[in-house]
């Protein structure tokens, strides 16, 4: 399985590990795996959730001991493992995902309490501290006022904190993991530019992320695991997202249009001139019966308080909204989903579902009245209409009574698909529905929608990543600063066209 | 048969372990102890007992499923019975007749709800942490029955209403017979409607209760409402008890009501917890005492005990999910 290119000419690796085998519980989160990198370089750590790539990193770390047998060679040394103490003194350094900062702390009593600790003299010399900070955001050429407490600033800031707080410790190798999944995209070209200038002086980093265009962007070399194996290591020049995609999960994936003409269709939801001023202008658009409308543009275009207003939980200043040619007013969500619209958030984890409630209770809550009768809750009815729909989109689960929380992210949100199909909908607004799902699990996503404008249901499907929007959906909006600036169609245009508009 | 076994369980639910345990524990360790503890005294006294705090855990229990807390119950059962009280004073007092007795319940329970009504209707709408608003209706409360009380004693009631906190049907004591009923309809309610449902889910995260198109405002009224009237009723069982009625009558039991809570299994950040297992926790509670009392302890010391048998079951709680993680981390 291991394809390994070769590397005459290259320099002797910064890191090198060398049969890594890890398991947990009799699990094995590691099979045999060996991993490079080489001084300077940007790496980047590819592969689906589950596949061990977390697990790797804290190998490196020194957070978990591997087998015996394994062999840590770094900068001249060889290890038999790490530990936490040993990693960061040899200069490695790891940003997590949820940054680990404190935010009632000022930016530079985050960046620089590291070199206060255990140090002596036992008091903390703030102005020492401030002056370490202030060098650190330089070396990264980003001015902050580092007196300020963390939590004023915004997550692309908090980012950077957590990276000057890394390079305080000399860095030689640092890790990120997920850097950008919160960031927009400018915010992300800066953290690009940002991991340029370390690999420039010197600084290898290895990077993880799910977004496959900014790892091509970035990396020299990439590795992608498996289930726990390595599949192999690649030079990222001459490498395509959908190629990455095939090892990290083993399967191919055909990109075919899905775009139809659905124009001869009755229309199922019209808006004209729906403004509301600092959020939307101006919008209108009309989607058909069986038809999947993509609405895309970067973070804080307005499209998902557009979609919260076709939901009625924000309310149009002027401009109107008709359903099957009726116009109507939502004063609430309720009367949306009454009416039979729905709508699925983009964040799951805090407003799509009820994470620590149940599989069933989560499906059933938006449709209580399906499995009432006399006035009572039936819990047959709840079991029956729950089995129903587990069938029908095919989830996997353990029982009906387990918390939703112990769901992969692909199941979890095809329970919260299923919950708004319980409503029997006429409109379904999908709002970001692959936030936090593996690749492999996207494609099923992406069955369901289709399966389910074809069965007459009129569809808007809202993402960031315009492949989506491209390849499943049969007319494109962009969205920028709140107007739709742009309207493409996918059957006449090319996924190029749509992206330069998009990130021009 | 299996069916049977499955239906219980899904009746009593996994809360019913550490309570279950807790009664087991406490019956053994007492008959050991005295040979008196198995005997229709004991049964007594704890059926007299038990409604007062019963009835004002169940009033406790809906705001705390929610995520909230309501540190109103004692002074909000307080003004319920002043209400009734001055609803029979004013028609007769001792001679009052049936149908005033029966217009002052209404009353009482009306001004028990209106008191969960507006803590609702402040909670939902402002946003503001239920224990602040709670704690400003209590002092509210309290200063309100003080000031109509003058902080002394109403007595001088129909001598039919006692029945109510002494009295027996069948040899089953009146006042836990109503207290059985209050459960009853508490489980059916928490189990078996929508507003129960959602008040579990509003517990666990409320914005995405929200967003699946609940009330949550709706929700969060009607729980305090209820709560209110359960108060009220409470205070009714109280005032035919001690055939009086005084502005911090029962205050002792607020926070204790909160613990019978948590010792039933309820998860104090709202979300989780069912109504018998914190029945069966409440048993445990008074049996303690009772069991306590026979063997000659200091009634001090009782209090001492429930505090001590609370940490114990935290501390067991916190082992046994240990013993889950690591059994799973083992597969």
């Amino acid at each position: 399985m291991a394809e390994m290119t070769s590397m005459e000419s290259s320099p002797k690796p910064l890191l090198s590990l060398r049969n890594i085998n890890m398991s947990f519980g009799g699990i094995s989160a590691l099979k045999n795996v060996s991993f490079d990198v080489l001084p300077g370089e940007v790496h980047c750590l590819a592969g689906e959730n589950g596949s061990g790539k977390s697990t790797l990193i804290k190998i490196v770390t020194g957070v978990y001991r591997p087998e015996p047998g394994t062999i840590i060679d770094y900068d001249g040394q060889t290890y038999p493992h790490m530990s936490p103490m040993t990693a960061q003194a040899a200069g490695i350094q790891v940003i997590w995902q949820d940054l680990a900062l404190f935010p009632e702390m000022t930016v530079a009593e985050n960046i620089a309490f590291q070199t206060v600790l255990g140090s002596r003299p036992r008091f903390v010399h703030y102005g020492h501290m401030r002056d370490i900070a202030v060098k650190a955001l330089a070396r990264l050429g980003v001015s902050l006022d580092v007196d300020l407490p963390l939590k004023e600033y915004a997550i692309a800031q908090r980012q950077i904190v957590a990276i000057a707080r890394a390079l305080v410790g000399e860095a030689k190798l640092v890790f990120m993991d997920e850097p950008t999944a919160s960031l927009t995209q400018s915010e992300t070209d800066h953290l690009l530019d940002i991991v340029r200038n370390l690999s420039a002086a010197g600084v290898a980093v290895v990077f993880v992320s799910h977004r496959l265009a900014e790892v091509l962007d970035i990396s020299n070399r990439l590795t992608v695991l498996r289930d726990g194996a390595l599949v192999g290591v690649y030079p990222a020049a001459g490498m395509i997202q959908s190629r990455i995609t095939e090892l990290m999960t083993g399967k191919t994936f055909d990109h075919k249009l899905r775009a139809r003409d659905v124009s001869a269709n009755p229309v199922v939801l019209e808006v004209q001139n729906l403004s509301r001023p600092g959020l939307f202008e101006d919008i209108s658009f009309t989607v058909r019966r069986g038809e999947t409308l993509g609405i895309t543009g970067l973070l804080g275009a307005g499209r998902t308080e557009l979609a919260l207003s076709l939901f009625g939980m924000l309310k149009p200043r002027s401009g109107t909204i008709r359903l099957e040619g009726k116009p109507v007013r939502f004063s609430s969500n309720r009367d949306a989903i009454a009416a039979g619209v729905a709508y699925l958030s983009e964040d799951r984890l805090s407003l799509g579902l009820v994470q620590p409630q149940s599989i069933a209770d989560n499906l059933v809550v938006a449709s209580l009245g399906r499995i009432t009768s006399g006035g009572f809750l039936s819990d047959d009815r709840k079991r029956e209409l729950v089995a129903g729909w587990i069938t029908n989109l095919g989830i996997r689960i353990g029982r009906q009574g387990d918390a939703v929380s112990t769901l992969s992210g692909g199941n979890q949100q095809r329970i919260a698909i299923a919950k708004w199909l319980a409503t029997d909908p006429k409109l379904l607004i999908l709002d970001a529905p692959t936030v936090g799902v593996d690749v492999g699990a996207r494609a099923g996503i992406f069955e369901i929608i289709a399966k389910l404008a074809d069965s007459g249901l009129a569809i808007i499907l809202i993402s960031d990543e315009v492949p989506e929007v491209y390849f499943h959906a049969d007319r494109v909006l962009h969205m920028a600063e709140g107007r739709i600036v742009n309207r493409f169609a996918p059957r006449d245009c090319t996924l190029r066209d749509i992206e330069a508009a998009v990130y021009a | 048969m299996n069916a049977l076994f499955n239906r219980t369980r899904a009746f009593l639910g996994p809360e019913m372990a550490g309570p279950g345990f807790a009664l087991l524990a406490v019956i053994v360790f007492f008959s050991l102890a005295s040979p008196q503890f198995l005997s229709r005294a004991t049964f007594g006294s704890v059926a007299f007992q038990l409604p007062e705090l019963g009835l004002l855990t169940l009033a406790m229990l809906l705001p705390v499923l929610t995520g909230g807390l309501n540190l109103a119950i004692t002074f909000t059962a307080n003004i319920a019975g002043l209400t009734a009280a001055w609803v029979l004073k004013s028609n007769g007092g001792v001679d009052a007749g049936p149908f005033a007795f029966f217009m002052a319940c209404l009353l009482a329970i009306g001004v028990g709800a209106a008191s969960g009504l507006v803590m609702g209707l402040v909670i939902a709408y402002t946003r503001a942490h239920p224990i602040l608003v709670s704690l400003s209706m209590m002092i509210f409360l309290r200063g309100l029955g003080e000031f109509l009380t003058r902080g002394g004693d109403i007595s001088g009631f129909p001598a039919f209403i006692q029945p109510l906190g002494h009295g027996s049907i069948l040899g089953l004591p009146i006042p836990l017979l109503i207290f059985i009923i209050c459960v009853l309809i508490w489980h059916l309610l928490l189990t078996r409607t929508k507003l129960g449902f959602n008040t579990y889910m509003i517990g666990s995260n409320i914005e995405a209760t929200r967003y699946s198109g609940i009330n949550t405002r709706r929700v969060q009224v009607l729980v305090y409402t209820l709560s209110g009237a359960m108060c009220a009723i409470a205070g009714i069982i109280m005032m035919a008890r001690f055939n009086s009625v005084r502005v911090g009558h029962g205050e002792s039991y607020l926070l204790i009501t909160v613990l019978a809570c948590f010792l039933g299994g309820v998860n104090p950040f709202g979300g989780f917890g069912r109504v018998i297992p914190v029945f069966v926790a409440l048993v445990v509670l008074q049996l303690l005492s009772s069991g306590l009392n026979l063997i000659g302890a200091n009634q001090h010391l009782a209090t001492a005990v429930w505090g001590i048998l609370l940490i114990a079951v935290m501390v067991l709680r916190f082992s046994a999910g240990r013993l889950k993680f690591l059994q799973r981390i083992k597969g």
